[in-house]
């Protein structure tokens, strides 16, 4: 079973925090520490943002962790590396890879799913290829064991559901707004958003795009079993320059979201 | 010829790589601009502002001054899409799209430009017909196409620089697609080339086609015969499929696309997306793009802002690998240097881009036997890249 399987599967029904960073952003090293500090601090599932030069769905906070990381020579090698290195220091939490295709593309999908696989990675996040473009990426993938987890936004609703929802595996990521990470709250709304798409699917549902405090966390988590948080992460590595700071900042944030996700108020 | 195929796919080349949000939006244009192209109600009122508004037909002049400069017989022809209203080609799709857009109840509309020719045309058919626009446009473009952000601020549109990536076209692309992708119930995303996702190239193409059907029509009448070669400049690529793809069918006549070399490219500073580049995914489709060996697009420069970007039209990627068009280059200086050809032997100022195709024919023309017909796409007029060139010749205006 794949580790994001199992995760949910020893969740049993309590919801699950899922934490990103973008890799190399400030430095390799800096985001190795700050995963096991995410991890320490109570977050159940890790994404790691593999830098693309030209980010459409992600907001400005993002886009911005992208250039700086670019700018530092962040390569895939170097980050399915720190995947592995990660994993090799005990690191139990799942590990997915959010990205474009056009790297995965230019890697060799093959040979992208299996290294990833082989780094410990367990899923692909990859918000510019839609279900109708998968199906090559989604084979490697069951070849490799790496799960590519689908996205739902509120215009899939209703007519695309079958389409995006057929064979998933892992959970089902809803994109909770109309627009791009680290947007405003999210308005759209939950509550039908996720019967819709429990009505076509019995994976976990987890609710991203726009959440950024332990408030923004319980409340999409009402309908939800994961919240997924980035943005407001990233804005953390851009408030603090001194290493130790970043990382008290950033587990004492993990910390308050799994607090409020398990006290459920 | 029939591509696309039903899943917007030019053999290899083209497809829909959006982010989820969109994938109902583009469904929903492809099913609207499918009726509407088989409606002749449509079709007519297009034509209607093609001949009524934007000044068509476009004249298929010949360039005596320019042919006799250049000697041995050759004569050129220049396909004055820079006498449109607005000044380029750019207004033939803007047209065709706004039509479509008013017809699918959109009330907002959004466009990325480069050299702002097709953020120009985009403002003036969103005054036309009522509909309030949104212009994306590099930083660095806004600072050297000054002229076309006042023009486009005049014609009621909202100009916004943006300062991300390499702040030019395809930084502003992403941007004006990230407004779509959070406006998407109510905007309209007004593409000016014939690259995005499906079902952008196809009907970019199709809009832009008119210059081609006029052009071989036009030469029939004015020579009996169809031309040796058709050469236009390549950016995205709208004006240079536009042309050619009226003529694909005619096997005897050659289709050059001339892209940007910029400093040369060997240096690594060009555009030459077709001639340096490599399959990948950008902007939504899968074609030949300027990137690194991890799939990181590179930067890009031309010293024509409309050439400045580092993809291209899918349909322009198929038409390489099947041999049917000869994709080539011509640097900074060479465009430079028929620019100022041009203005010198017909009294016409050439848009930078399309001096580019003008410098193709330029180098073709000592190559040609006597009698040899060359069609040169003029795809834009040069007034908004006066500053630019007067710059060069370290001129103060």
């Amino acid at each position: 079973m794949n580790r994001i399987e199992q995760r949910f599967r020893e969740l049993a029904g309590q919801k699950a925090l899922i934490t990103y960073l973008t890799a190399g952003d400030p430095d390799l090293a800096a985001t190795g520490r700050l995963v096991r500090a995410m991890e320490r601090a109570g977050a159940d599932l890790v994404e790691l943002g593999l830098p693309f030069s030209d980010p459409v769905a992600d907001g400005p906070v993002i886009q911005r962790a992208s250039q700086r990381s670019l700018a530092k020579g962040t390569g895939v090698k170097a980050v399915m590396a720190l995947a592995a290195r990660l994993r090799s220091d005990g690191l139990a939490c799942p590990l997915l890879f959010m990205t474009y295709y056009n790297p995965v593309l230019q890697y060799g999908l093959a040979e992208f799913a299996r290294d990833a696989a082989a780094a410990g990675v367990d899923g692909l996040i990859i918000p510019d290829l839609p279900r109708e473009e998968a199906g090559p990426l989604l084979d490697c993938c069951l070849v490799a064991g790496l799960l590519l987890i689908p996205l739902v936004a509120p215009t899939s609703i209703p007519g695309r559901l079958p389409v995006v929802l057929d064979g998933a595996r892992g959970f089902v990521y809803c994109v909770t707004v109309t627009g791009v990470t680290g947007s405003a709250r999210a308005t759209d709304s939950l509550a039908e958003m996720s019967r819709a798409v429990r009505e076509h699917s019995s994976l976990p549902v987890a609710f991203g795009f726009g959440i950024a405090t332990p408030a923004d966390a319980v409340t999409a988590a009402r309908h939800a079993d994961a919240v997924v948080v980035g943005s407001a992460f990233v804005r953390l590595v851009e408030e603090y320059p001194e290493p130790q700071a970043l990382e008290e900042a950033v587990a004492a944030h993990t910390a308050v979201l799994k607090q409020a996700l398990r006290r459920g108020v | 010829m029939s591509w696309p195929d039903a899943r917007g796919y030019y053999g290899a080349y083209g497809g829909s790589f959006v982010p989820e949000t969109l994938m109902a939006a583009l469904a929903e244009l492809t099913a609207a601009y499918g009726v509407n192209r088989r409606d002749a109600r449509f079709r007519s009122e297009w034509e209607h502002y093609l001949n009524q508004y934007a000044g068509r037909p476009s004249p298929l002049y010949y360039a005596g001054g320019l042919s006799r400069h250049l000697g041995g017989g050759v004569k050129i022809y220049l396909k004055r899409e820079d006498l449109n209203h607005t000044g380029s080609h750019k207004i033939n799709n803007t047209l065709g799209q706004i039509l479509l857009a008013t017809r699918m109840g959109k009330t907002r509309v959004v466009a990325e430009t480069g050299a702002g020719q097709h953020g120009v045309a985009t403002a003036t058919v969103a005054a036309r017909f009522g509909l309030s626009c949104a212009v994306y446009m590099g930083e660095e473009d806004v600072a050297r196409q000054s002229l076309n952000v006042f023009r486009m601020r005049l014609l009621g549109s909202e100009v916004v620089s943006v300062a991300s990536g390499s702040r030019t076209l395809k930084d502003a692309m992403n941007e004006a697609m990230r407004d779509w992708v959070t406006n998407v119930r109510t905007t309209y995303y007004l593409i000016g080339s014939v690259a995005g996702p499906h079902p952008y190239p196809m009907m970019v193409r199709d809009f832009q086609s008119v210059i081609g059907r006029e052009a071989r029509r036009q030469i029939l009448e004015q020579e009996g015969r169809l031309p040796g070669h058709v050469i236009a400049c390549v950016g995205g690529g709208s004006n240079s499929m536009g042309i050619f793809h009226p003529f694909l069918a005619d096997r005897e006549v050659n289709l050059t696309g001339v892209e940007a070399g910029g400093l040369g490219l060997a240096g690594g500073l060009h555009a030459a997306t077709l001639g340096a580049g490599r399959p990948g995914v950008l902007h939504g489709s899968y074609s030949y793009i300027l990137q690194d060996r991890d799939g990181q697009v590179s930067p890009v420069h031309s010293i024509s802002a409309g050439l400045d970007y580092p993809g291209v039209g899918p349909e322009h990627s198929y038409l390489k690998d099947a041999g049917r068009v000869d994709y080539v280059s011509v640097t900074d200086e060479e465009a430079l240097a028929a620019f100022a050809l041009l203005c010198r032997t017909e009294g016409i100022i050439p848009a930078l881009e399309s001096s580019h195709a003008v410098a193709h024919a330029i180098r073709l023309a000592p190559k040609l036997p006597s009698g040899s017909i060359v069609v040169v796409n003029l795809s834009g007029r040069g007034d908004k890249d006066v500053q630019v060139v007067a710059e060069r010749m370290g001129v103060e205006i």
